[in-house]
């Protein structure tokens, strides 16, 4: 579960303030998909980095399964992002030197995860986002829909309980796009929270619960059709 | 994380980017390089030196007319030459129990013709002692014979250099050559042996001393060689010729002795001080390649923004990153190592194809310490970009592109 508690998130801009998040209260139980929805600079993806813990909030406070996050040391936060969170972002962000297989196997590698272990989750996960004969393959070698997922199967790897896209279609096409949030919707299955930035209204649309963020503020939160 | 697993993925950063390294590498190993091949290059000086200075003879002490000295005072009123010494002299010295052997030199420059053919060669005037002192050895034939100092024998022998260029390939034993206006039968050859310290045995001819002071017509030696007992005997027989010649020139201290152990030593202590200096100042091109891994590693990290982003957000420590940038910085040095250590061993054999008779050594030290420069300044040099990249903000980092 994710309970964010009036967080405001202040940026300087050429020596004037301007709040990215202004007291946003949000809570998100497990196994939900959200959607967050907004025009450019609304704040959505500042939101997404707080959840993420890559950023942290000027006020208020974010829970994550009950646990205070605010007050951690960075390195605490890197272990809670390392085994609770997953990221996909527009940019897929794979190791370009690194094999499909191994881009998959990076968080594992970082947690210290047994190579033997490693291999057979590596497959497992690579397996089920039909990327068995890509294994071998550099990202520069792969389609956009098969680097994104790449960035899915690695996103789910460590098996968190939260995992948060960035415009995970915002470069590819419709038909991979299509795929994508198809797979991205299988994750779900799992019981793992989806929270998902998003400028397309009809990926915002097919989300359980779509919220839409203004100037900061969440401005309207809806159950989707889904 | 696995140790194994960083430096794998060290690994492949450092291949993954093989311009970058390429040239990384480069600088190491010439760093590197320089170190070995200069410091070897100057234990090999050394050890020329200290083998020129044995090929003179072991144990050996010089004693050189006219008193060098070292003390200032004001300068004689009258012109005093000093006294000469003489062959009586050097038998005098004989008598040291330190002392082992003595051979006086009388040395002079004089025409030497066979039949047609005229050199203008040395005429090395001693006994034959001097055989054993200088490490000289016979080619054919014998040396000048033992006995009466004062016997002036009409007899010579010749250095490889002067027996070619005087009868070719003709046996020269027993063949008469004419040294000035006397004639000289030639009992034995030199093999041929190198320069040593300026005086050529090759391009000469040994003649009996007492030969040579009624061909030059001087009773003066040029120089007296001594060949103490043993190293132990050195100081003494030093000791002892100084007190002997005193008491032949009416209390006068007019000759010098140089022991050859004091001159290699001194030689030896600057030849090292000169390889130390030389290797240090070839280790600053370390420091410089040192310089260049920090800048390269800089370079790479503003390249790898966005990885490192996505490092920290896969859940890489602050710690982690840090490591893993060092790491590269320091498998970067260590391979430069290795290629400076293959690349310095490749100059080497050209240096011992292109000079076969020197000496060429490398000294224990100096890979070593080569090594360890170039790996203590890669890490040294990695720390600042480790310490950046592990600071970098997530959030900026995954946003570069």
């Amino acid at each position: 579960m994710i309970c964010l508690d009036n967080v405001s998130r202040v940026f300087q801009v050429g020596g004037e303030s301007v709040h990215a998040l202004d007291r946003v209260n949000l809570v998100v139980e497990k196994g939900n998909y959200l959607s967050i929805m907004g025009p450019s600079g609304s704040g959505k993806s500042t939101l997404l980095n707080i959840l993420g813990l890559l950023d942290r909030p000027d006020e208020g406070t974010y829970c994550i399964d009950g646990r205070d996050t605010t007050a951690l040391a960075d390195d605490q936060q890197a272990t809670i992002r390392r085994y609770k969170i997953g990221f996909i972002f527009q940019f897929f962000h794979l190791v370009p030197r690194l094999t499909a297989a191994d881009n998959v196997g990076l968080p594992l590698v970082l947690a210290g995860v047994d190579p033997k272990e490693r291999r057979h989750r590596v497959n497992e996960a690579m397996d089920r986002f039909g990327l068995s004969s890509r294994a071998g393959h550099r990202p520069d070698q792969l389609s956009g829909g098969q680097r994104q997922r790449v960035a899915i199967a690695r996103a789910v790897i460590m098996n968190p309980t939260v995992i948060l896209a960035d415009e995970p279609t915002g470069n590819l096409d419709r038909t991979s796009g299509d795929e994508i949030i198809q797979a991205i919707e299988s994750i779900r299955e799992q019981g793992m929270t989806v929270i998902i930035v998003t400028h397309d209204p009809n990926i915002g649309s097919r989300a359980v619960r779509a919220i839409r963020m203004v100037d900061g503020r969440i401005v309207s939160d809806s159950q989707g059709q889904a | 994380m696995r140790t194994t697993d960083v430096i794998g993925f060290c690994r492949r950063a450092v291949s993954g980017y093989p311009l970058r390294s390429g040239l990384m590498l480069l600088a190491m190993a010439i760093g590197v390089a320089s170190v070995v091949l200069l410091s070897t290059l100057g234990e090999g000086t050394r050890r020329y030196v200290a083998n020129q200075f044995s090929s003179l003879g072991t144990h050996l002490l010089i004693v050189l007319p006219g008193r060098s000295e070292t003390t200032g005072g004001p300068p004689p009123m009258m012109g005093q030459t000093p006294r000469d010494l003489t062959v009586q002299d050097a038998m005098a010295l004989a008598r040291s129990t330190a002392v082992r052997r003595v051979a006086p030199i009388v040395v002079g420059s004089a025409p030497v013709s066979v039949g047609s053919r005229q050199r203008e060669i040395t005429i090395l005037g001693s006994t034959a002692e001097l055989l054993p002192i200088r490490h000289l050895t016979m080619a054919q034939g014998r040396f000048i014979p033992t006995g009466e100092v004062s016997r002036a024998e009409a007899v010579c022998v010749l250095g490889y250099q002067a027996r070619k260029e005087l009868f070719g390939n003709r046996s020269p034993l027993g063949r008469f050559v004419r040294i000035g206006e006397r004639r000289f039968r030639v009992i034995g050859t030199l093999t041929q042996k190198g320069q040593s310290l300026g005086t050529d045995t090759s391009d000469m001819a040994i003649i009996p001393v007492a030969s040579a002071t009624a061909l030059f017509n001087t009773e003066s030696l040029f120089r007296i060689l001594v060949q103490a007992r043993n190293r132990d005997a050195v100081s003494r027989a030093k000791r002892n010729v100084q007190e002997i010649i005193r008491d032949r020139h009416d209390g006068e201290d007019d000759v010098t002795v140089i022991t050859q152990d004091a001159l290699l030593a001194t030689f030896d202590r600057i030849l090292k001080t000169l390889t130390l200096a030389v290797a240090g100042i070839a280790a600053i091109s370390l420091a410089v390649a040192g310089i260049l891994i920090m800048n390269v590693m800089l370079v790479a990290i503003s390249q790898r923004t966005a990885e490192i982003g996505l490092l920290k957000a896969v859940g890489a420590t602050h710690i982690q990153v840090l490591i893993l940038f060092l790491v590269e910085s320091t498998l970067l040095s260590l391979l430069g190592t290795a290629a400076g250590l293959l690349l310095s061993a490749v100059g080497l054999l050209v240096l011992q194809q292109l000079f076969p008779g020197f000496p060429m050594a490398v000294p224990w030290w100096s890979p070593a310490a080569a090594a360890a420069t170039a790996v203590a300044t890669g890490t040294l040099f990695g720390i600042l970009p480790a310490r950046r990249a592990a600071r970098l903000d997530p959030v900026t980092a995954l946003a570069e592109k």
